[in-house]
């Protein structure tokens, strides 16, 4: 029920500018649930956005929030985080906004595990400008950059961030929100760079254009071509093609970059003291 | 003060963001600024403070707005191709009104162009580097000292106007080394950005009063507000009718109409009876300087203004020394960017610059070429 999340919402701000039946809401619900579940300080929690339509979402939420620059958001988060390591910091982003542009940040804020909430609402396509193809468009699919099927491969979103260093890696999707409000727990409860991404759908922009059918139709593809995990584990290769793994894909812990600046700061002072200057 | 020391140009700048509190640095190794990042590095830890050197100049110029809105004061160093990089984010920072500083020390333009060769070409990129009209300050120092100074300033301008500040500096002031005597931090006069004594309920972070900045609540103290770079009405919330984008884009670009005597920033030289004037900033007023008493030991008038604040081009103060000149100079290692502006703001005089883009400075004997060169004409 909204009413559990009602007051980590800016509900003025409604009704929110995204499409009918768009899964943006469903994620951004799981979000506010994974806040409320962890009882972090509300206070103490800001939520930062880059461009795009998943993006849009921190307008509506009731922390201190940022809509930053075009794939920018993990760069400022990072700022706000190491001024004020105190603070829990989130990051909202897409697929163009965190793989396409900010793509680079990405990988590096993993590199260095900085204790941020990275959560990738994943719909496959660039929404706001009308349906181009984004590094996380399959093979094939259309889009209106691609009108004869995407030329290009895609990412792995999730393996390129644990290969770069993230400490907490997890795959949910729209259809599976308890499972995505759990993942998100985790990543909350995760000291050190926490990476979700959270396979929304865009009925509109992507799925009009490559026969998915409606939002519905959408989330029951979810439901069909999901498979957890531990499932995926004792499959052949050849029966993953074209299928989503979801749950925790990664865990394990390393030292995380506030606390090792903290102990930096500590260790200076400390010599500089010995110095007796 | 402190005891007499030889410091670099960029030293002295890194020297003067720690004495004026700034507390967090982000950025990227890039010639002529590195040195700053070198210091930052080395000395924010011991009073507490923060470095990261980040992926890209991008990230770094995000980084420090990031750090900022949780109500530290915030520099990050660039050049050229680094400036250009940054600009997205410093129109964010002008749109969202976030204090911080951008230190730019210039070299030789455009694209790589000459790392180490002397520039003074991002007069423009300072003011209009970012997309769509907005409100920026850009201060411009002629000596070690002076980037000590002038650093400190920029911080304070930056936390009192909520604007980016950029501190055009140039090769040679960043990488000089000359004799200087710093003053203690303790002797500063430091200014630190409105903070809002609201409760959050009543708290509009954008509602301005009639000093047309709006009050800042510092991240994590529970006003939970929203910042973004789109069109926003007095709460920050995001709008796209005319009337609000206006009413924002007014205060936007007026807000520092109030205070450009404070801004303005200058020092002259000779001018009280000078016949010809020479404007000029950075590396080329030392040059204008010598110039001048070249020129006066064999019979020629002449003076400078030396222009410390590039942006808000000081119109009034240009126009009063042009007064009653017979003849106007420019000299600046560029094409012509600060002679345009002067051109916009003087009547009578006759206006001409020494300009200089091959990577060397420009001479006093040039500069006194050109005066010699105009007084037979006038």
């Amino acid at each position: 029920m909204l009413i559990d999340v009602e007051n980590l919402m800016r509900s003025h701000r409604l009704p929110h500018i995204w499409c009918p039946g768009c899964g943006n809401g469903i994620i951004m619900k799981a979000i506010l649930e994974g806040i409320r579940e962890s009882n972090l300080d509300l206070d103490k929690t800001v939520i930062v956005s880059g461009i795009g339509c998943s993006s849009r979402a921190t307008g509506y939420l009731n922390f201190d929030t940022i809509h930053t620059t075009h794939g920018r958001a993990i760069a400022f988060a990072t700022g706000v985080k190491l001024a004020k390591p105190e603070l829990n910091v989130f990051v909202i982003t897409g697929d163009g906004d965190g793989a396409a542009i900010g793509g680079n940040h990405l990988i590096h804020a993993a590199r260095r595990n900085i204790d941020l909430n990275v959560i990738l609402f994943n719909n496959n396509i660039y929404g706001m400008t009308g349906g181009q193809y984004s590094p996380l468009t399959p093979h094939g699919k259309f889009a209106t950059t691609s009108p004869y099927g995407n030329m290009e491969r895609s990412f792995d979103i999730c393996n390129l961030v644990q290969a770069a260093g993230a400490t907490y890696v997890a795959r949910g999707t729209a259809f599976h929100t308890k499972m995505l409000i759990d993942l998100i727990k985790n990543a909350i409860s995760n000291k050190g760079f926490s990476f979700v991404e959270a396979v929304t759908m865009c009925p509109i922009s992507y799925g009009r254009r490559n026969k998915m059918g409606n939002a519905p139709d959408m989330l029951k593809w979810q439901r069909d071509n999901a498979v957890n995990v531990k499932a995926a584990q004792k499959m052949e290769p050849e029966k993953l093609a074209g299928k989503i793994i979801i749950g925790e894909l990664h865990r394990e812990t390393a030292p995380e970059y506030t606390e090792l600046y903290e102990q930096l700061i500590a260790r200076v002072r400390k010599g500089a003291e010995g110095d007796g200057q | 003060m402190r005891k007499a020391q030889l410091l670099q140009g960029n030293q002295a700048c890194a020297m003067a963001a720690i004495d004026a509190g700034v507390r967090f640095y982000a950025g990227y190794p890039i010639t002529p600024s590195t040195e700053i990042a070198e210091f930052m590095a080395e000395n924010l830890p011991k009073v507490g403070g923060k470095f990261i050197q980040m992926e890209d100049e991008i990230a770094g110029m995000a980084a420090i707005l990031g750090a900022a809105l949780t109500g530290v004061k915030a520099i990050t160093a660039t050049s050229g191709p680094g400036f250009s990089l940054k600009q997205e984010n410093i129109g964010f920072a002008a749109m969202a009104e976030i204090p911080c500083v951008i230190v730019n020390v210039q070299r030789l333009g455009p694209s790589t162009g000459g790392p180490t060769a002397p520039a003074q070409g991002d007069v423009m990129q300072a003011r209009w580097g970012t997309h769509g009209d907005h409100p920026v300050i850009a201060l411009s120092p002629a000596s070690v000292l002076e980037s000590y100074d002038i650093t400190v300033q920029a911080i304070n301008f930056s936390e009192k106007f909520r604007v980016p500040v950029i501190i055009l500096l140039d090769e040679v002031i960043g990488h000089m080394r000359e004799k200087v005597i710093l003053p203690s931090p303790e002797e500063l006069t430091l200014v630190e950005r409105k903070r809002t004594n609201l409760p959050p309920a009543e708290y509009k972070p954008y509602e301005a009063d009639s000093t047309r900045i709006p009050a800042i609540a510092d991240f994590g103290t529970g006003y939970r507000w929203h910042v973004t770079g789109l069109f926003h009405d007095e709460n920050g919330n995001p709008s796209g009718k005319a009337d609000t984008i206006h009413k924002q884009g007014i205060r936007l670009l007026t807000k520092l109409d109030p205070y450009l005597e404070e801004i303005t920033l200058y020092k002259s030289y000779c001018t009280e009876d000078a016949e010809y004037l020479l404007i000029s900033f950075g590396c080329t007023a030392r040059s204008a300087a010598e110039a001048v008493d070249m020129a006066r030991s064999k019979g020629y008038k002449v003076g400078l203004l030396q222009l410390q604040t590039i942006w808000p081009f000081p119109e009034q103060l240009v126009k009063e020394f042009c007064t009653g000149k017979k003849a106007v100079i420019v000299p600046e290692l560029n094409a012509g960017q600060l002679r345009g502006e002067v051109q916009k703001v003087i009547t009578n005089q006759t206006l001409s610059g020494v300009n200089k883009i091959n990577g060397d400075l420009i001479t006093p004997e040039e500069i006194v070429m050109k005066i010699k060169e105009v007084a037979g004409q006038c």
